[in-house]
C-alpha cells in the first residue's frame, strides 16, 4: 500500500511564544522545534499499517531548512522516503495555500492512504487535511482513534465525536487525521537514526510543483494575520486563608457565589 | 442576496448553545451591514427548533431535513451547505468550533475556496463591512487578528462560551424556508455504521460552563470520583491534565491543554494541577480559575483568581459538603 504522512514542524509545547515588538510576527529566536505532536500518531499509524499490509511510507512536509529535522525523525522512526517542499514562495500562507502545495506534490505520486495530525499545535487551524481532501477529491475522516483494514481497500475507523466514537466505513483512497489515543508512537532507534541519513529525501520548489507564486504562500492566502497580541494578563488572585480545610472550602464557596457569581 | 449565516448545530434534538452566541454576534453585525441573519438547520425532524433560532436573532431559517442527514457525515452536510451558499451567496458564514463544526467548516472552505479562521473568540466588521476575527494560536499563548480575502463567504468557527449568549426575544419570529437537497452515495464520502459511547461524556469539555479538573496530585484513577461528585453537583464536567491522562487515570478526551482541549468555562477548578505552560495555555481564558494544591509555589496559583494551599483530599470533600448545603438552601 502507498502510505503518505503530512507532517509539520512546530515549536515545542513547552516553548514560551511571544510576538515580535511590532506585534507583526512571532519571535522564534531560541525556540526549540519538534514534530507536531499529533503528527507523531500519524507517522506511527502509517508504520503500523505498512507492517501489516506491506508497502511504502512517504512523509511530506512544507517549511524552511529546519524542517529536515522533523523529517529525519519520521525517517528514523521507520518511514521510507520523504518530500520536502522548501521554497520561500510557499511560506507564510494559510491552510488553503499549504493544502494547495501539498496537493500539487501528492498528485505526482501514487497514494492509497494519507495520515495527518488532527491539527498543528502552532496555528491550531485543523483545516489542511480537509481542504487537501477537497483538492484531491477524496474523503477526509478527522479525529480518528482506531484504524483497521477490512479487506483490500475497505477500512473501518473510529472517529472521535462528542461522548463517544462514530464507527465509519469507507473505501480508500482517503485522508485520516490522528488524535492522541490512536496509538503509542515509537521512539526512533539508534540503527533507525543511522539509516535515516541514507533514505531518499527529495526537495521540491515552486517550479517542480508546477505552481504559480500568486496562488501559494502569502500571495495566495485567503486569510491574513493583521497583528498579534498577548492574552489578557491574569492577576494572581487571593489565597484563601483559614485554620482548617473546611473553613477554606466554606470561604471559597461563599466567594464563588457572592463575589464571582459563577455558582 | 447576501446575509450573515450561522450554522445551527443540533445534538440530541437540541440546538447547541454556541449557536445562540453566534446569532447574537451575527445580529450585531447585521445591524451595521444591513444584511439579514440566516440560520442553517440540518438534520432529521429538526424544523421544530427553528422558532428558538428566531428568538435569538435569526431573520430567516433554512431547514434541510431528511434521512440523509439523520447522522452527521462530512459529505452530506458539506453538500447541503455548499448548495445553499451557491444559491444565496452569503457574505459571512459562521460555525461553532465543535468537533463536527471544525470538520464541516474546513471541508466547506476547501470546496468553496474561501478563507476560514478556526476557534475565534471575537468577531466584528471593519469599515468596509468585511469580517475581522480574533483567535488564539499556540493554544492561547498568543492571539491573532485575522482578515479575509474578498472571496465570499468569509468563514469563521467560534469557540463555545467566548461570545456570550444574548437575551432571547420569544416574540421575534424567523421566516422558515424548507429546502430539498438530495445527496447521492458518492457524495457521502463515508458511512457511519455504528456508535460507541466513551467516558463520562455528558457535557463536552469545550462547552462546559464549569470544569473540575485533576492532575498528578490526584494520585490514582479512583480518586477522580471526588471530582466527578463535585462536578455533578455543580452541573459541570471533569477534565484532566496531561500527567493524569498519560498515567492512564482519565481518557484522552478529558485532557485540557495544548495537546488536548482548549477550554474557557465560567469556572475552572484545578485540583492537584501544578500548571505546566501547555496546561495553562489550554484553560487560561476561563472566566474564574480556582487552584487547589499543596505546593504554594505551583505556577497555577499565578493564574488563579482564588487559591487554596492545602491537601485536595481534605478540601474537595469539604467543598462537596458546602455545595450541598448551598443547594439545600436553594
Amino acid at each position: 500500500m502507498e502510505i503518505l504522512v503530512c507532517l509539520k514542524q512546530v515549536p515545542d509545547t513547552e516553548a514560551d511564544i511571544r510576538p515580535t515588538p511590532d506585534m507583526g510576527s512571532i519571535d522564534y529566536s531560541g525556540v526549540k522545534f519538534i514534530m507536531n505532536v499529533y503528527d507523531e500518531y500519524a507517522v506511527e499509524e502509517a508504520l503500523r499499517l505498512k507492517e501489516k499490509v506491506g508497502g511504502k511510507v512517504t512523509v511530506i512536509s512544507l517549511g524552511p531548512d529546519r524542517v529536515v529535522e522533523a523529517i529525519r525523525t519520521a525517517l528514523a522512526m521507520g518511514a521510507d522516503e520523504a518530500i520536502h517542499l522548501n521554497d520561500p514562495a510557499l511560506f507564510d500562507g494559510d491552510a488553503y495555500t499549504t493544502a494547495k502545495a501539498l496537493a500539487a506534490a501528492i498528485k505526482m505520486i501514487p497514494y492509497d492512504v494519507i495520515f495527518c495530525g488532527k491539527q498543528a499545535i502552532d496555528d491550531d487551524l485543523a483545516q489542511v487535511p480537509s481542504i487537501l481532501g477537497e483538492m484531491l477529491g477524496i474523503p477526509t475522516v478527522t479525529n480518528i482513534q482506531r484504524f483497521e483494514v477490512l479487506d483490500g481497500k475497505k477500512v473501518r475507523v473510529h472517529r472521535q465525536v462528542e461522548g463517544g466514537l462514530d464507527v465509519i466505513e469507507l473505501q480508500l483512497p482517503a485522508i485520516f487525521t490522528a488524535t492522541k489515543g490512536l496509538n503509542e508512537p515509537r521512539y526512533p532507534s539508534l540503527p533507525g537514526i543511522m539509516k535515516a541519513k541514507k533514505k531518499p529525501l527529495k526537495t521540491m520548489g515552486l517550479s517542480e510543483l508546477g505552481l504559480n507564486e500568486n496562488e501559494v504562500g502569502s500571495k495566495g492566502a485567503l486569510t491574513k494575520i493583521l497583528r498579534y497580541s498577548l492574552p489578557p494578563m491574569r492577576q494572581a488572585g487571593k489565597i484563601i486563608e483559614g485554620e482548617t480545610p473546611e473553613e477554606k472550602a466554606a470561604k471559597l464557596v461563599k466567594l464563588l457565589r457572592e463575589e464571582a457569581k459563577v455558582i | 442576496m447576501a446575509g450573515i449565516w450561522v450554522y445551527a448545530e443540533v445534538k440530541d434534538g437540541k440546538v447547541k448553545k454556541v449557536t445562540y452566541e453566534m446569532l447574537g454576534a451575527a445580529k450585531k453585525m447585521s445591524e451595521k451591514k444591513g444584511e439579514p441573519v440566516c440560520a442553517l438547520l440540518i438534520g432529521k425532524d429538526v424544523s421544530p427548533l427553528a422558532s428558538e433560532l428566531g428568538a435569538y436573532g435569526a431573520d430567516k431559517v433554512f431547514v434541510v431535513e431528511g434521512d440523509a442527514f439523520a447522522k452527521y457525515t462530512t459529505g452530506a452536510y458539506t453538500k447541503a451547505i455548499c448548495d445553499l451558499v451557491k444559491q444565496y451567496e452569503p457574505s459571512i458564514l459562521l460555525f461553532g468550533a465543535t468537533i463536527n463544526g471544525k470538520d464541516l467548516s474546513a471541508r466547506i472552505a476547501g470546496r468553496l475556496g474561501v478563507g476560514l479562521a478556526t476557534d475565534c473568540t471575537e468577531v466584528w466588521l471593519d469599515e468596509g463591512g468585511n469580517l475581522v476575527v480574533k483567535r488564539p494560536m499556540f493554544a492561547g499563548k498568543v492571539y491573532a487578528e485575522v482578515i479575509f480575502s474578498d472571496r465570499k463567504p468569509q468563514m469563521a468557527s467560534i469557540r463555545p462560551n467566548a461570545l456570550g449568549i444574548p437575551e432571547a426575544d420569544p416574540s421575534r419570529k424567523a421566516e422558515v424556508l424548507k429546502v430539498d437537497i438530495s445527496v447521492n452515495d458518492e457524495e457521502f464520502g463515508y458511512k457511519v455504521v455504528g456508535f460507541e459511547p466513551v467516558g463520562t461524556g455528558k457535557i463536552d469539555l469545550t462547552e462546559a460552563e464549569i470544569i473540575v479538573s485533576g492532575g498528578r496530585g490526584m494520585k490514582a484513577a479512583e480518586n477522580f470520583k471526588l471530582l466527578e461528585e463535585l462536578a455533578e453537583l455543580l452541573g459541570g464536567a471533569v477534565g484532566a491534565s496531561r500527567a493524569a491522562v498519560d498515567a492512564g487515570w482519565r481518557p484522552q478526551s478529558d485532557q485540557v491543554g495544548q495537546s488536548g482541549k482548549v477550554v474557557s468555562p465560567n469556572l475552572y477548578i484545578a485540583c492537584g494541577i501544578s500548571g505546566a505552560i501547555q496546561h495553562l495555555a489550554g484553560m487560561g481564558t476561563s472566566k474564574v480559575i480556582v487552584a487547589i494544591n499543596k505546593d504554594p509555589e505551583a505556577p497555577i496559583f499565578k493564574k488563579a483568581d482564588y487559591g487554596i494551599v492545602d491537601d485536595l483530599f481534605k478540601v474537595v470533600p469539604a467543598l462537596i459538603e458546602e455545595v450541598k448545603k448551598l443547594k439545600a438552601q436553594g
